[in-house]
């Protein structure tokens, strides 16, 4: 089976079978990292562009790996956030790239649609490395592929996010992606990091995580930014800690097996204590090692690879 | 010079007039209308409106033209060549340039220039506070000696309240409306859409009507304090509908336009077109429900008028990250097809309620002896083609900031006249 698609610009444009598809072709990438050499010839004579506008370690490097281990050839391009003003225009910049014949380009961006307006103006391969506040495809579908790999399904399960949903792309691209595959989600913050009309997302608001938590199989907790505070989204760091914070009280009532997980990186003792993030719970660096495997299966599906046939990775 | 426009179905709100007639005009001004002329031995030159119909000249109270400060994106010259293009014989110009018209020089530099290089009438607008800061009163009677028709610092809210009293207050003395651009501008800090599902999806910054409508309202109650003279500038929401209705029963002087964008499209537009810039105006899109409540305040008499809010941007600048592109999209040559595909065709209003709204009520509103085809005066005229169907590509204004690019639309001005000289005929700039 094949990933119809140019582009990967988020979770809402792709069905369920294209994402399931897009987990099961990351399975064998995964195992490949057990080997002794992690490396397939898959893409290779392929160049990835990574090209972001906002400083990213994790994602970049995951990218940069993915590329890598299908031997792709990759050149990272960092643009100060301060040039979106003043400097070259998105546009400029993404033709001099096609320009120099990529064949993909992974845009980070501050701003939301982004990465549409680089799909609009290039024919290459675009993915979506997250733009501003609207979706971060490939966070969900390692998140997706993490639950799936736990749990074995994710249809019927309780899944939660907690935290900073408002300004969130993690948050959108894992609604979307858990919706389609059947999951009950349910989002917990303060009501004024709860963007308006979410419900028409189908999830679950809530503010008390206690009132639900006995009933969850998942919890993605965001990282919270002090930043909100400065904007008066809430009185103090200390207090929402103290509401929204998961730590090993808050779980008490918690299933045994329930998932803690975080897109990182993580702010000990705010969002979350050391000691959930250290527990056996935890797949919070599972969740890195499955981001290279799950962006390793968007490359090489984007590129026409033909998901079905996991010998073509062995070569 | 003579002019006699033939066989057309002619439509003067004004004086409750719509039957086929013909209008003979004599040095710029309307001599005679008729229902049959003696065309044989006027020697005049003929303009036959068969099958279309003639109304006073349109008037566009709300246009950006962006002449002093940004002549790269419009000039007085260009846009009432684009004025004249859409039906247009006169437009009423915001005051937000760079600087901004908030003395009697800027309000006779607009003058001197649209005499020398504009088509069609120009009546400025000038500023309430200076600079539109919102902190002093500009000298709004010395601009009122030089020409003025009303005063606003469309682009922004005056925020404080005692500043907006005053402004009423004094205006009052010189018969001047307060035209009020509303917007809670710390409700609405940073916002780039209306705020809902499709501000959510999207992740873009969602501006709350409620921005809009604690204006309209706070508007309203100091107009009710003052006996000013309040017009609220394109409403955009159910809710302002609503409390100008109320307002109006309760004998209060408030008049209201909208724009032709808030009964065509929803926010939905910004999501269907994958962000594309030009649905991202202020105030912005907003949805369906708004859309119905819109119409039925132009049916019902609630709104008045419906201005362009023509807004011109470069590519250059629209075609940006969505959060970084300036809101506004020009309308003066989208005006009256949208008006007569979504409004007439529609049944929502007649034709003849329409052009009351472009005409004789924007006039009456800003106090113009214009507006009407009543013997005697300016021989301001538009002929529009109801039937006329184009796909919408082409602009005279200098930018092409439209969200409505590549849409088939019905219903054109075919001949603009403005003081009895044909500026636009056929679809052409008539020049000397």
């Amino acid at each position: 089976m094949k990933l119809k698609q140019k582009d990967l610009l988020g979770l809402e444009y792709l069905s369920k079978e294209e994402i399931e598809l897009i987990i099961q072709t990351a399975k064998p990438f995964k195992n490949l990292f057990t080997r002794t050499v992690k490396k397939v010839p898959t893409l290779r004579g392929k160049t990835v562009v990574l090209l972001f506008y906002e400083p990213s370690t994790r994602t970049r490097t995951s990218f940069e790996l993915a590329s890598k281990r299908l031997s792709a050839d990759t050149i990272g391009i960092s643009v100060p956030a301060s040039s979106v003003v003043k400097g070259e225009s998105l546009i400029d910049t993404v033709k001099t790239i096609e320009a120099m014949k990529a064949d993909f380009v992974v845009i980070r961006h501050s701003m939301s649609g982004a990465a549409h307006i680089v799909s609009k103006t290039i024919s290459a391969s675009v993915i979506n490395a997250g733009d501003g506040m609207h979706e971060h495809p490939t966070q969900g579908l390692l998140d997706i592929f993490t639950i799936m790999e736990k749990k074995g399904n994710v249809k019927g399960l309780n899944v939660a996010i907690v935290g900073d949903i408002l300004h969130s792309r993690v948050a959108r691209s894992n609604i979307w992606g858990l919706n389609k595959l059947g999951a009950n989600v349910f989002v917990v913050g303060p009501a004024t990091l709860i963007p308006t009309e979410i419900e028409k997302l189908n999830v679950e608001v809530c503010h008390n995580i206690d009132k639900i938590i006995n009933r969850l199989d998942v919890i993605n907790i965001l990282r919270i930014q002090k930043e909100r505070q400065e904007q008066n989204l809430f009185p103090t760091l200390e207090e929402y800690s103290e509401i929204f914070g998961i730590n090993s009280y808050k779980l008490r009532n918690a299933k045994n097996d329930v998932l803690i997980m975080h897109p990182g990186p993580m702010n000990r003792g705010a969002e979350i204590s050391s000691e959930v993030a250290e527990s056996k719970n935890s797949v919070i660096t599972e969740q890195v090692t499955n981001g290279i495997a799950v962006r390793m299966s968007v490359l090489y599906l984007l590129a026409g690879g033909d998901g079905g046939k996991s010998e073509t990775f062995n070569s | 010079m003579k002019l006699l426009i033939l066989n057309g179905i002619v439509c003067d709100p004004s004086n409750k007039f719509e039957k086929k007639a013909d209008i003979l005009i004599e040095n710029g001004k309307i001599v005679n209308i008729s229902i049959k002329s003696k065309k044989r031995k006027l020697n005049a030159k003929i303009i036959d409106a068969k099958g279309k119909y003639v109304v006073p000249g349109l008037i566009d109270m709300h246009t950006h033209l962006r002449e002093p400060g940004r002549e790269d994106e419009e000039t007085i010259k260009t846009g009432t060549r684009a004025a004249a293009m859409g039906g247009f014989t006169t437009v009423c110009s915001m005051p937000n340039t760079q600087p901004v018209i908030d003395s009697v020089s800027g309000v006779k530099f607009i003058l001197t220039t649209a005499k020398n290089e504009g088509i069609v009438n120009v009546f400025p607008i000038g500023a309430i506070t200076k600079g539109s800061n919102g902190l002093e009163l500009a000298e709004i009677g010395k601009m009122k000696g030089a020409g003025i028709i009303a005063i606003s610092d469309d682009g922004k809210s005056v925020m404080n309240a005692i500043i907006m009293r005053r402004a009423l207050e004094y205006s009052k003395m010189f018969g001047l409306p307060v035209i009020s651009h509303c917007e809670d501008m710390n409700l609405s800090a940073n916002g780039e859409i209306n705020e809902g599902y499709i501000s959510t999806v999207l992740g873009l910054k969602g501006i709350p009507r409620q921005a809009e409508e604690i204006m309209v309202a706070r508007d309203i109650a100091l107009t009710e304090l003052t006996d000013g003279k309040l017009h609220i500038a394109h409403m955009s929401t159910a809710r302002s509908v609503e409390l100008v209705r109320n307002a109006k029963k309760r004998g209060i002087k408030v008049t209201a336009e909208t724009a032709p964008h808030y009964f065509s499209l929803t926010d939905e537009e910004i999501k269907n077109t994958d962000y594309n810039t030009n649905t991202k105006m202020n105030p912005p899109l907003r949805t369906i429900d708004d859309i119905n409540a819109i119409c039925k305040g132009l049916s019902d008499g609630t709104i008045d008028c419906i201005a362009s809010d023509h807004a011109p941007h470069l590519i250059e600048e629209k075609e940006q990250e969505f959060r970084v592109a300036p809101f506004g999209i020009i309308g003066l040559e989208t005006m009256l097809p949208l008006i007569i595909t979504k409004l007439v065709n529609e049944k929502v209003i007649s034709f003849r309620e329409v052009i009351a709204k472009l005409t004789c009520n924007p006039a009456k509103i800003l106090g113009l002896r214009k507006g009407t085809l009543s013997v005697g005066s300016d021989a301001d005229v538009t002929i529009i083609d109801s039937k006329q169907t184009k796909t919408i590509e082409k602009f005279e204004s200098k930018c092409k900031n439209s969200p409505f690019i590549g849409k088939e639309l019905t219903g054109f001005a075919t001949t603009t006249i403005v003081s009895g000289k044909v500026v636009m005929d056929g679809g052409k700039i008539v020049s000397d």
